[in-house]
């Protein structure tokens, strides 16, 4: 349990050095719905090269460190309809709120935007009630 | 150049999702879990991204971006329906999943196919929304 808490540490710095690069190098904020998103929807056809560079990074280096650590278990659920419900959700929801985990929680905490602090609350509000509901309650998830 | 940075920061970024376990949908739902096995993992990670992207934004002040052009503006603190709608949904998907949209790429190559199923109705949701905001707007005032 400690040691993963660690790991968590670690990969954290890992992820907000990432953002740093990102942010002083390229002068860019390290959001991935929004990277994602502005390919998806054409809004960010200017730079198109420079998302797609940087989400063949994200998919590669996972791959890369495979064999050296192992892969790692995703337990994700396998029922149909699970998926593509939270995946609807996520998708439409990152772009109307403009930011997920990455951009509004790491990106925008740091800087101490109101609008980062509030769409955390709200994400991790809305994530805790529907855990509790799908598994305590209902026991479907 | 940009391409390379990008590249360098995307790796960062994926290494540091794989290596902190949040691939990992058991450890993301069990941090939203508080009335189950609670897993603190995630806010050791979000602690961890927040320390050097601090000290980046702070680095920010009186100076451009290596690569030329210039750092974005902050935001207007403006809390409107977008904002507060989009995230309600986002979060309920993400703890029905446990899966957010750089964790899916991360773990493109080792999510077993399921996490395609997830991808793919993410990136339709992400085509649909301007669609919607256009019709929301119409019927209900963004404020």
């Amino acid at each position: 349990m400690q040691m993963d808490w660690i790991w968590g540490l670690i990969g954290g710095m890992l992820i907000g050095t990432g953002g740093a690069v990102f942010l002083l190098a390229n002068g860019r904020i390290m959001g991935a719905s929004g990277i994602i998103g502005g390919v998806i929807d054409g809004s960010g056809r200017h730079n198109l090269s420079e998302r797609l560079t940087f989400l063949a990074g994200v998919a590669l280096l996972p791959l890369l460190l495979t064999p050296v650590f192992g892969p790692e278990q995703t337990h994700l659920t396998g029922d149909l309809a699970t998926l593509l419900v939270a995946g609807l959700l996520v998708g439409i929801g990152t772009r109307f709120a403009n930011g997920c985990t990455s951009g509004h929680g790491v990106c925008g905490i740091s800087r101490l935007s109101l609008r980062g602090i509030v769409a955390t609350v709200f994400y991790i509000g809305a994530g805790g009630i529907t855990v509790v509901l799908f598994r305590h309650i209902l026991g479907v998830i | 150049m940009r391409n390379l940075f990008a590249f360098l920061a995307g790796g960062l970024f994926g290494a540091g999702l794989y290596l902190s376990g949040m691939t990992d949908t058991s450890k993301v739902q069990g941090w939203l879990d508080i009335f189950g096995d609670w897993d603190p993992t995630l806010a050791f990670v979000m602690g961890g991204a927040i320390i050097p992207m601090a000290v980046a934004w702070a680095f920010t002040t009186g100076r451009r971006p290596l690569l030329g052009g210039s750092f974005p503006e902050r935001p207007e603190p403006r809390i409107g329906r977008n904002l507060v709608l989009g995230s309600t949904l986002f979060g309920m998907g993400w703890g029905l999943a446990g899966l957010c949209p750089g964790p899916v790429v991360a773990s493109l190559s080792y999510g077993g196919g399921r996490n395609l199923v997830f991808l793919a109705a993410m990136l339709a949701g992400m085509a649909a929304t301007p669609v919607l905001r256009r019709y929301l707007d119409r019927t209900v005032p963004a404020q």
